[in-house]
């Protein structure tokens, strides 16, 4: 390690020439992200043609759907899918978002394209570290697919894979043989991606800063994508060692899960002393850090954004900053609110509790700093912007759900309702989603050269805006009225009255999720025929903007950027006549 | 190291910011890969001091001779271990190679006297009747899940030090590597001693037969 200087010169990276180099196994962080993208891509829109599958059977039980029974003949005898199917497409759905989606568009995929160019980085730490975190997490993907083709199809245990249905084979139903194996295989082999992502984004982070790039000049996604890095350091090191005692439980005979004088099908299983509950512990140490790996690089997307399209700067950063790692901090201590009904003691719950509504008070401010921030702005409307703002509001409808389900005596109620769905898929899902779209508009004239269509970005929006209100706000109403999820369909006579408004969310999703393909055909078409993007279209400050759209193989063409400013010097008078100051430019800042 | 690989080196360090930690990038990802494993040994741990309170009927089998004597010796190997790794990283600072491979080579064979102690040891206690689902004096089958599992996730790390061991060795004495990579690699071996010291007490001195 005595490198001098003069060596240095010669340690330019040079691109690679060769097909397999260059697009499958590429060691450029761009490439990674891109292919990060273009898998969640593919994900979400299985995700979706799922959902599409499971609400079409919730309005309309008996009708048969053209085509499913050649996806699963047993599944869906005559194209009318049985409850166990109904399940298993609920499983996948599940585990395909959070996993495949949630955690690899907005942290993944832009995380690895833009952290390093927001620092002003070459690229990642360690570039092999990173191919091989796509690689692992490509092979998980393809595990996962696999259960669909298996003999008794997908598992039917849900994302959660709670034990001990999950922990004792074919007796638990349909799907639970070799399905729920590929689905515990699959997620261990994504704890291993996530790992070697995380150490990835954190040493990139603190060590490949560019001259005058402090911690507190860092953009608001740097912060998010790095706070992200760090929860997910710890919170699949969790579950990694609680998938291996499932597939022990599986395939070797241990009893970790299941509980003695178990029967299922009228079969005494062959396994004693083990506690479902602990499988809920393990999973809930990761899965409720797991949906603020989901959240935080969203959050920080659009408070990276904002500013932009408000021509401001983004009141209170540093709050905003110690908010989003108090968010992280605090995730790890609110697991247990996930298992107020799973038979803990009601005390344990108490504890839960006090936390979780401890974790609101970030999440507030950090809603209130962006409103805050958009207050008496002269917006400019884009798609982009839009879907900021489209944030924020699914964002607060979630979040509002949020105080009434983290106190036990009323989540005893609500436990399991489709209140619970419209909560988690407001502030979880779509909330996260939109972050998604607001920074495919936002970024991708930089990532591939060329501008996307307002136009169709706008109609894009306001589809899926109305859209997803449409479809999850009366889920609110359904679960107070006592409707539970995960049934197929509801014949109780409690539940009868309550299925045309299934009819109306069902119609809603239709509607909504085709809106996705104008977003579909407009990344597709744009990505070869829109108009060729200048350096800087949004006239922002950050460092991404300071190079060629795309960037070069090396991000700033050998150039070594030098940082003098925050990410938010919006709304000044710059020296050339413009309202905005570039992070790279050396004049000085003259008072608001 | 390969051309591609950007770590933090006097090279870099005029157009930088300086690191927060003033340590190498690829020191700094071994100790945040050790803060990780550290959390997934905490995680079967925990597990295991959930089951064990949890089970009424805990079989502890072990008998001072052999079992615990057995696992001093094992402590004792690895425990000299980490010694003899320290001399191999004081060795490759001062670039005293030759005398650093023979330090590798004799942490390498302390690794593998304790891995075939430890195989020697589940060996005979299949022998005996115990497996990951079985239990031959009766009592409940959690004992040997716990200990087969979480002590084989420590051998795996074990062997694994092993292989890293002798790449090590190997890379640095061609010159591939650098005295940077043998620390490194040291402190994983450390680490891996360290779990050792709560797998011990928690696993075997917990279960001695009363």
């Amino acid at each position: 390690m005595h490198e001098t200087s003069a060596s240095h010169a010669a340690h330019q990276h040079t691109a690679p020439t060769s097909f397999i180099r260059k697009h499958v196994f590429s060691l450029d962080h761009k490439v990674i992200g891109k292919q990060y993208y273009d898998l969640a891509l593919v994900a979400v829109f299985i995700g979706m043609g799922l959902s599409w599958l499971m609400r079409i059977h919730l309005g309309w039980p008996a009708w048969p759907i053209p085509l499913l029974d050649k996806l699963s003949a047993v599944g869906a005898p005559g194209g009318v899918m049985t409850p166990e199917y109904y399940l298993s497409l609920m499983t996948m759905h599940g585990t395909i978002m959070v996993f495949f989606v949630l955690t690899n568009a907005p942290f993944s995929a832009f995380g690895n394209y833009f952290l390093p160019i927001q620092i002003g980085a070459e690229d990642m730490a360690f570039p092999r570290f990173n191919m091989m975190s796509f690689w692992t997490i490509f092979v998980a993907f393809i595990v996962m697919m696999t259960a669909f083709f298996v003999t008794d199809g997908p598992p039917i245990a849900g994302w959660t894979s709670y034990a001990p249905l999950s922990a004792v084979g074919g007796d638990a139903g349909p799907g639970m043989r070799l399905g729920q194996t590929l689905w515990a295989v699959s997620i261990a082999i994504f704890c291993i991606s996530s790992l070697l992502g995380a150490l990835n984004f954190i040493a990139t982070t603190l060590d490949l800063r560019t001259k005058g790039m402090s911690l507190a000049r860092m953009p608001l996604s740097t912060w998010a994508w790095f706070v992200t890095a760090v929860i997910a350091l710890l919170a699949f090191a969790a579950l990694l060692p609680a998938t291996i005692l499932l597939i022990l439980d599986r395939t070797a005979g241990t009893s970790f899960f299941i509980p003695a004088g178990l029967v299922l099908s009228d079969k005494l299983q062959p396994h004693s002393g083990g506690s479902p509950l602990l499988w809920q512990h393990l999973f809930w140490f990761f899965g409720h850090p797991e949906v603020y790996i989901a959240i935080l690089p969203s959050i920080g997307i659009v408070s990276h954004i904002i500013p932009v399209f408000a021509r401001k700067p983004l009141l209170g950063p540093r709050a905003a900053i110690g908010c989003i790692m108090a968010t992280g901090f605090l995730s790890y201590m609110v697991w247990g609110h996930h298992m107020f009904v799973s038979g803990m003691s009601p005390f344990s719950a108490n504890l839960f509790s006090v936390p979780t509504l401890f974790i609101t008070i970030p999440m507030t401010i950090l809603t209130l700093l962006l409103i805050g921030s958009v207050y008496g702005a002269k917006m400019r409307f884009t798609a982009a912007s839009l879907f900021c703002l489209g944030f924020i509001s699914v964002f607060i409808s979630g979040g509002i759900s949020g105080f009434f389900l983290a106190q036990p005596s009323i989540d005893i109620y609500l436990h399991a309702t489709y209140f619970v769905v419209a909560h988690f898929h407001f502030v979880m899902a779509v909330a996260s989603i939109f972050g998604v779209f607001a920074g495919t508009y936002f970024w991708f004239p930089k990532m591939f050269g060329r501008m996307m269509n307002e136009g169709l970005g706008k109609l894009h929006f306001w589809l899926t805006f109305i859209g997803v209100y449409c479809v999850f706000m009366p889920m609110h109403y359904l679960g107070l009225a006592g409707n539970v999820r995960r049934y197929s369909a509801f014949t109780d006579d409690y539940l009868i009255p309550l299925i045309p408004v299934h009819k109306f969310i069902t119609v809603a999703a239709l509607l909504t999720g085709a809106a996705q393909f104008i977003f579909l055909f407009n990344l597709i078409w744009s990505r070869f025929k829109g108009p060729i993007a200048s350096e800087n279209p949004w006239e922002a400050t950050t460092l991404e903007w300071s190079t060629t759209s795309p960037p070069p193989f090396d991000n700033f063409g050998g150039r070594h950027m030098v940082v003098y400013h925050g990410a938010d010097e919006y709304g000044v008078q710059s020296s050339d006549g413009k309202d905005y100051i570039m992070q790279t430019s050396p004049e000085k800042v003259p008072a608001r | 190291m390969s051309e591609s690989e950007i770590t933090l080196d006097a090279g870099h360090a005029a157009v930088l910011e300086p690191s927060p930690y003033a340590v190498q990038s690829k020191k700094l990802t071994m100790w945040l890969f050790i803060i990780s494993d550290a959390v997934t040994f905490g995680a079967i741990l925990f597990g295991y001091a959930y089951l064990r309170i949890g089970t009424p009927n805990w079989s502890t089998p072990f008998h001072f001779s052999p079992n615990i004597v057995n696992g001093l010796i094992m402590t004792f190997v690895l425990l000299s271990s980490s010694l003899t790794m320290l001399a191999a990283d004081a060795a490759a600072k001062q670039g005293r190679k030759s005398s650093c491979l023979q330090w590798l080579g004799a942490t390498v064979v302390l690794g593998i006297v304790f891995a075939t102690l430890h195989l020697r040891e589940w060996f005979h206690m299949f022998d005996e009747g115990w497996s990951l689902s079985k239990n031959p004096l009766g009592g409940s089958v959690q004992f040997g899940a716990t200990f087969f599992s979480i002590t084989g996730l420590h051998l795996m790390h074990v062997i694994s030090g092993i292989i890293a061991l002798i790449v090590i060795a190997i890379g640095y004495n061609t010159e591939w590597l650098d005295a940077g990579h043998v620390e490194t690699t040291g402190l994983y071996w450390h680490f891996v001693d360290l779990v050792w010291m709560f797998v011990f007490p928690l696993l075997y001195l917990m279960n001695v037969a009363r």
